[in-house]
């Protein structure tokens, strides 16, 4: 287990004040796997992909990365958000941070910049190195646009487009900085049914291409469907962890979802 | 067109604006004679006017509604005129080349005062395109721009008391000075974003100019350093009119270079950086760009041009003293930036066309050169909130065809 998994969250504790947010929580992630965070609403989900982030810094406990292509392990805690994502974990948020006045290519554009070097100088001579790098991001944004079906609008403002499609556009922003744990937090909220479907195929495209996937929702019939395991969490404590057969049976979590004396249910 | 309940509503707006101006249009108490007289006539005067424009107002509106219907109709985007010339490459460059020939022959079909008013309006232009770099692409508020500028300015006027630098050895220096300052004023500011930004950043300006008023051996105080020499041109000796006429030309080059050098690197890497941190510092981090990294580059990048703009200003008027660089120049220079469209080059330079010649044109109304400005600035957010000329967004070529070719309009 020790050396197969990419991503090793030990004891993870934060405090916000007087408030536990996280309680000394464990996970793992393997490579190409896609594993799922549920729990209630408040059960410090969104913390959790924060602290892994870099947004907070975790009052207590290890976060550590394995880089499946070097093998080379690195400590995440109290490392700022660029350098996360550099080191190859990306994110897509709960309430949808794109930006909203830039085309869709130059969301995707951004999420290229930790992979891409030229500066001030590139930028003014601009030399033939930048003027191919330049060529490579766009050309590269625009496969992975069309990987996620939005290479029509390209050239739409983000902010033009539907509630799908711009979630869509965070997953693609998000890819364009090439990492290997891809966290996703709440990718189907707001989503129809037919949409939903297509983000389904798209995750598991995602996984086969490589990527491992840790993502937060709140539509079981997804989770269930999509993934290999899943950890269930309530105020901030880890109550349960499992395939999904296991999960759906787990008396746990039954509690912290419908309370007491409840039959199961998968919703 | 226009409806009763609109003539009614202009005829109330006008009314309030009577009981607003009336203390000041129409009271006149004259303490010697201890008189008061009632000037009614300017009470009409306001009346009328206010009604007129209110109605002229609101048909525009109603014709500018009318229009957006009818695009989102037709799905197809109207560009304004200026920008459709600038879309074309043909005439974009007709254009640039007209307005540099124009450029180039002013001062010979002008007087020597025009050209100096015009060199003048060029520094302010370079000037706003520097701050545009914070302000407009990376959005900083920055109300202390004009601390850059006055350290690029002293710099000149030091460094050539002191240690007999000439202005080709200085200019540099002075640009990098500020720009060295633009890091230190970015550093503390980091976290800190809108208002309490632009609190800090007002701040800053004013604690250079303090100090600069105030440590009398380090700056000579309020009397300032006067006879600062004019730039050389290898060694030739210049009357006053070819001095001038040779700061105009500098100016023009300068302002080549700095138009050529903000337009490649709004469109780059680092352009996009900063419009992303515009737009979402959490977001754009979460991306993996250094916030602190880009925040600074703007700053100083910013603060270079005004740096050497401050060395050029002492140049220019060869004495320099705190009192040029007081909160005023600073508000003028983001008026500029705001009045010609955030982001936008061609709306910058029309903007401090605007802001610098109009006051110097329009002399003879000089006590009301406050109103006026307040009122176009009041205008501006009324009817066109995204400046005179908006900024573009470029599309991008894929695999070098073109993708698309309309470009979207920036709000």
């Amino acid at each position: 287990m020790m050396n197969k998994s990419i991503l090793e969250v030990s004891g993870l504790t934060m405090d916000f004040g007087g408030i536990r947010a996280l309680d000394r929580l464990d996970l793992d992630v393997g490579p190409k796997e896609i594993v799922a965070l549920i729990g209630p609403n408040g059960a410090g989900k969104t913390t959790f992909f924060n602290c892994l982030t870099g947004i907070y810094l975790p009052s207590a406990g290890d976060i550590r990365l394995v880089s499946p292509q070097t093998g080379k392990q690195s400590r995440l805690n109290g490392l700022k958000p660029n350098k996360i994502t550099k080191k190859g974990v990306a994110r897509t948020f709960q309430n949808i941070r794109l930006f909203s006045q830039m085309t869709v290519l130059e969301n995707v554009m951004i999420g290229r910049h930790c992979r891409t070097s030229s500066l001030i100088l590139g930028a003014i001579l601009r030399t033939r190195r930048t003027r191919k790098e330049e060529q490579e991001t766009i050309d590269k944004s625009y496969d992975i646009l069309e990987k996620v079906g939005l290479s029509e609008q390209a050239n739409e403002f983000a902010s033009n487009l539907s509630y799908g499609a711009q979630r869509r556009l965070e997953i693609a922003r998000a890819l364009a900085t090439e990492p290997f744990l891809l966290l996703l937090d709440e990718p189907a909220a707001g989503m129809n049914p037919q949409e939903t479907a297509d983000l389904v195929t798209l995750i598991l495209q995602i996984r086969d291409e490589g990527h491992a996937i840790l993502l937060i929702e709140h539509d079981m019939k997804l989770v269930m469907s999509l993934s290999d395991r899943i950890f269930v969490m309530d105020y901030g404590k880890k109550i349960a962890q499992g395939a999904p057969a296991e999960i759906r049976v787990n008396r746990a979590v039954i509690k912290a979802y419908l309370g007491e004396d409840e039959g199961p249910d998968n919703a | 067109m226009i409806t009763v309940k609109e003539v009614k509503r202009s005829l109330l707006v006008s009314l309030w604006f009577v009981f607003l101006t009336f203390p000041l249009m129409v009271i006149k108490v004259n303490p010697y004679e201890r008189t008061v007289s009632w000037r009614w006539r300017n009470m009409v005067y306001v009346a009328i006017g206010t009604f007129v424009i209110t109605l002229l107002a609101k048909a525009w509106f109603a014709r500018k509604e009318k229009r957006m219907a009818r695009q989102q109709d037709s799905c197809h985007l109207r560009l304004p005129i200026i920008q459709r010339i600038l879309q074309k490459p043909g005439y974009r460059n007709s254009l640039a080349v007209f307005l540099l020939g124009a450029a180039l022959a002013f001062p010979h079909l002008f007087s020597t005062y025009q050209a100096n008013i015009m060199t003048t309006a060029l520094m302010y232009i370079v000037l706003g395109l520097g701050l545009n770099i914070v302000v407009g692409v990376a959005g900083l508020l920055d109300l202390g721009y004009v601390a850059f500028y006055a350290v690029g300015a002293y710099s000149y006027a030091l460094l050539n008391l002191h240690f007999d630098l000439g202005f080709w050895t200085v200019l540099p220096i002075g640009g990098l000075l500020a720009a060295l300052f633009g890091v230190l004023l970015g550093f503390p500011v980091l976290r800190l974003r809108g208002d309490y930004l632009a609190i800090v950043t007002l701040g800053f300006g004013e604690i250079i100019r303090l100090i600069l008023e105030n440590w009398n051996a380090f700056s000579k105080g309020p009397s300032g350093i006067s006879n600062i020499p004019r730039p050389g041109f290898f060694g030739l000796e210049m009357s006053l009119d070819q001095a001038m006429i040779y700061m105009y030309y500098l100016m023009i080059g300068l302002l080549l270079v700095t138009i050529f050098v903000v337009n490649r690197l709004q469109d780059s890497r680092l352009g996009r950086a900063w419009l992303a941190l515009r737009e979402d510092e959490i977001a754009c981090q979460a991306m993996g760009i250094d916030k602190t990294r880009t925040k600074l580059i703007a700053f100083s990048l910013g603060a270079f041009w005004a740096g050497l703009i401050g060395v050029i200003f002492a140049a220019k008027t060869t004495f320099v003293n705190p009192a040029s660089f007081t909160f005023m120049e600073s508000a003028i220079i983001l008026s500029i930036v705001v009045l010609g469209g955030m982001g936008s080059i061609v709306g910058v330079i029309l903007g401090a066309l605007i802001l610098v010649l109009l006051p110097e044109y329009l002399r003879a109304l000089s006590e009301y050169r406050m109103l006026a400005f307040g009122a176009i600035l009041v205008a501006m957010m009324i009817f066109k909130p995204e400046g005179l000329i908006a900024n573009v967004r470029r599309s991008y070529c894929y695999h070098g065809k073109k993708s698309n070719t309309a470009l979207k309009n920036d709000e």
